[in-house]
């Protein structure tokens, strides 16, 4: 990955970081844990590898993403925001009555969302849905499902699994977010999922882990995705629940919990100090 | 009288529209030999995608598809349709509002021999608390027909009822036409009305034609469209008969009964009497003789109309 690229994608994450934080502290709710640790994942998506248009969020031949664990909205109005889908300052009003931004992500509501999520276990279906279609009109785009690893505790994900590699749907690629918490605890403590990898192996899905916070090896994961044909994708990405903010790292506390004012500057002063580092 | 279940109405109806819908896909749950979307199948097989048993799947990928602008119907039976996968409907095709048609057949208790596990006697109720939710219960062949074709052409999510039994085909299908929304006055009469839906039409004919010969007039209203429901034909019923009897294969609970209640409590109160299920599981049998014991055939319609008229 070019060096002025891969610095710009550390800047935009950062920034998609900030406004993360910005939404969660003035919602005063929402989940700032699993957000941070998908925000450069999303990052990368949005601003390096989809095929979006924010001036025509519905355009036909878009690139979709589906954000199955839709806890982790504020990490994707984020995303939208700064890539130009809507003004950064409306994050604000994330969670407020009258805001487009509400506390699970709604399709036609907020430009640039393409599936209403939130009850987990749903999206990977609708996800598989919009790649089907796919094949049958013989369309270029892809869809990319980001899934939570609490959230493969879901059934229903076994099914969509299924399905997606019955009808060999390799214009999918399904992101589970292994940050390891979930609400209840460390997710091999709560219902263990694992070993992911081998068991989507056996559901016939090509596999790859990759380093979810290093943009050369997401760009490498996503790459080598794009060269897989006749069977979807699986990224199982290795991330930090809380990633970026020091005191959110790795605690569960954080899973669903907004900062105070005194946290809220604390992060903030974190986050800016490390901008103003990768700007230097 | 000819006979025929409206589930096979629904596959027919499926082959017919896709001659005219390239962009139609059948999506069905391991069943489409018993929904009949394995009629469908045979003919468009590249259009057909079985999700094997795992309808809560199936509905996400049929709201997936919708997204994309394409016209899909979901099949299974009631039971796993409005049951098992109610979540997914609530939440992935109900909330954000797609264009997801589910063919729910098997509704009811004329399922028979296999007993409770698959008499959705529920489905009316649960699909109708979904905002936005249309919810259609055809009463026979030609009816089922004009409404899935109609149903194509409606954007919106909606639910779709079919039966397993044979049902008396009653309507013309030269003449008949569907008015999504729109109650039919298939009989008049002043001293009492009966509202039916589904399979229960043509048992309130005939319960109307007998109630006629003893000198009760019956009018016979057939709801097709459960949600939205004609609220000017129940208001204008209640005005000009005074009392109302609602008949359905269904749980008195929450259905077709309580829904005609819901308007006439607001608009014009006026004594009901609703004939369902009532409030319990049914059990193995064949179909018909399960309608005779569960009180949803003519014989029982007529007994009730009188008894609450006091005649």
């Amino acid at each position: 990955m070019d060096a002025m690229i891969k610095k710009q994608l550390e800047v935009t994450a950062t920034k998609v970081r900030m406004g993360i934080i910005e939404g969660v502290y003035n919602a005063k709710s929402g989940h700032p844990g699993g957000s941070l640790s998908i925000a450069d994942t999303l990052t990368y998506l949005y601003f390096a590898k989809m095929n979006v248009d924010p001036e025509n969020p519905l355009w036909a031949e878009r690139d979709r993403l589906v954000l199955s664990k839709g806890h982790t909205a504020p990490a994707l109005y984020s995303v939208l925001a700064n890539r130009g889908f809507f003004p950064v300052e409306e994050l604000k009003t994330l969670r407020h009555i009258g805001s487009r931004l509400q506390g699970h992500p709604v399709y036609k509501k907020v430009p640039g969302v393409d599936m209403t999520t939130g009850s987990l276990g749903q999206g990977i279906s609708a996800a598989c849905g919009m790649a089907l279609s796919g094949k049958i009109s013989n369309d270029s785009y892809k869809v990319y499902a980001v899934l939570g690893d609490g959230e493969i505790q879901e059934g229903q994900v076994w099914e969509a699994f299924m399905f997606a590699a019955h009808y060999q749907l390799d214009n999918l690629v399904a992101v589970i977010d292994n940050n390891g918490l979930q609400i209840d605890g460390r997710v091999k403590d709560v219902m263990s999922p694992y070993p992911i990898d081998e068991k989507l192996k056996a559901f016939g899905w090509h596999v790859i882990l990759m380093d979810g916070h290093d943009f050369e090896a997401i760009e490498k994961a996503f790459d080598e995705a794009e060269k897989i044909s006749g069977k979807p994708v699986a990224i199982i990405q290795k991330s930090i629940k809380g990633k970026g903010v020091s005191f959110m790292e790795d605690n569960v506390s954080w899973h669903g919990a907004a900062p105070n004012e005194e946290q809220y500057n604390t992060a903030m002063q974190e986050l800016k100090a490390h901008l103003a580092q990768l700007e230097k | 009288m000819e006979k025929k279940a409206t589930r096979e109405s629904y596959g027919e109806a499926l082959v017919q529209l896709a001659e005219k819908r390239s962009d139609l896909v059948v999506l069905d749950a391991d069943l489409a030999a018993a929904t009949k979307t394995g009629i469908f199948k045979k003919a468009y097989p590249d259009r057909f995608f079985d999700c094997g048993i795992a309808e809560a799947n199936m509905m996400g990928v049929a709201a997936g598809i919708a997204t994309t602008g394409k016209l899909v119907f979901a099949s299974t039976f009631a039971m796993f349709a409005a049951g098992r996968a109610y979540e997914i409907i609530r939440n992935s095709i109900g909330y954000p509002h797609l264009n997801v048609k589910i063919g729910a057949t098997h509704a009811g208790i004329s399922v028979g021999e296999d007993g409770a596990t698959h008499q959705c006697n529920e489905d009316i109720a649960l699909m109708r608390t979904i905002p936005g939710m249309t919810v259609i219960n055809p009463a026979d062949d030609v009816e089922a027909k004009a409404a899935v074709m109609a149903m194509a052409d409606f954007e919106g999510p909606t639910y779709m009822r079919f039966g397993r039994l044979a049902a008396p085909i009653f309507n013309d299908k030269d003449t008949y036409k569907f008015e999504l929304g729109k109650g039919v006055t298939l009989r008049d009469g002043d001293d009492v009305t009966i509202v039916a839906t589904g399979l229960m039409v043509a048992e309130a004919l005939t319960a109307a034609d007998t109630l006629r010969s003893e000198g009760v007039n019956a009018r016979v209203i057939n709801i097709h469209t459960i949600k939205p429901i004609d609220r000017d034909i129940i208001i204008k019923a209640a005005k000009e008969t005074g009392r109302i009897v609602t008949v359905e294969e269904h749980s008195i609970i929450g259905g077709l009964g309580s829904a005609v209640c819901d308007v006439v409590c607001e608009a014009c109160p006026v004594p009901v009497t609703k004939i369902g299920v009532m409030d319990t599981f049914g059990h193995s049998g064949p179909a018909p003789k399960l309608l005779e014991e569960f009180g949803l055939c003519a014989e029982n319609i007529i007994n009730v109309t009188k008894k609450f008229i006091g005649k």
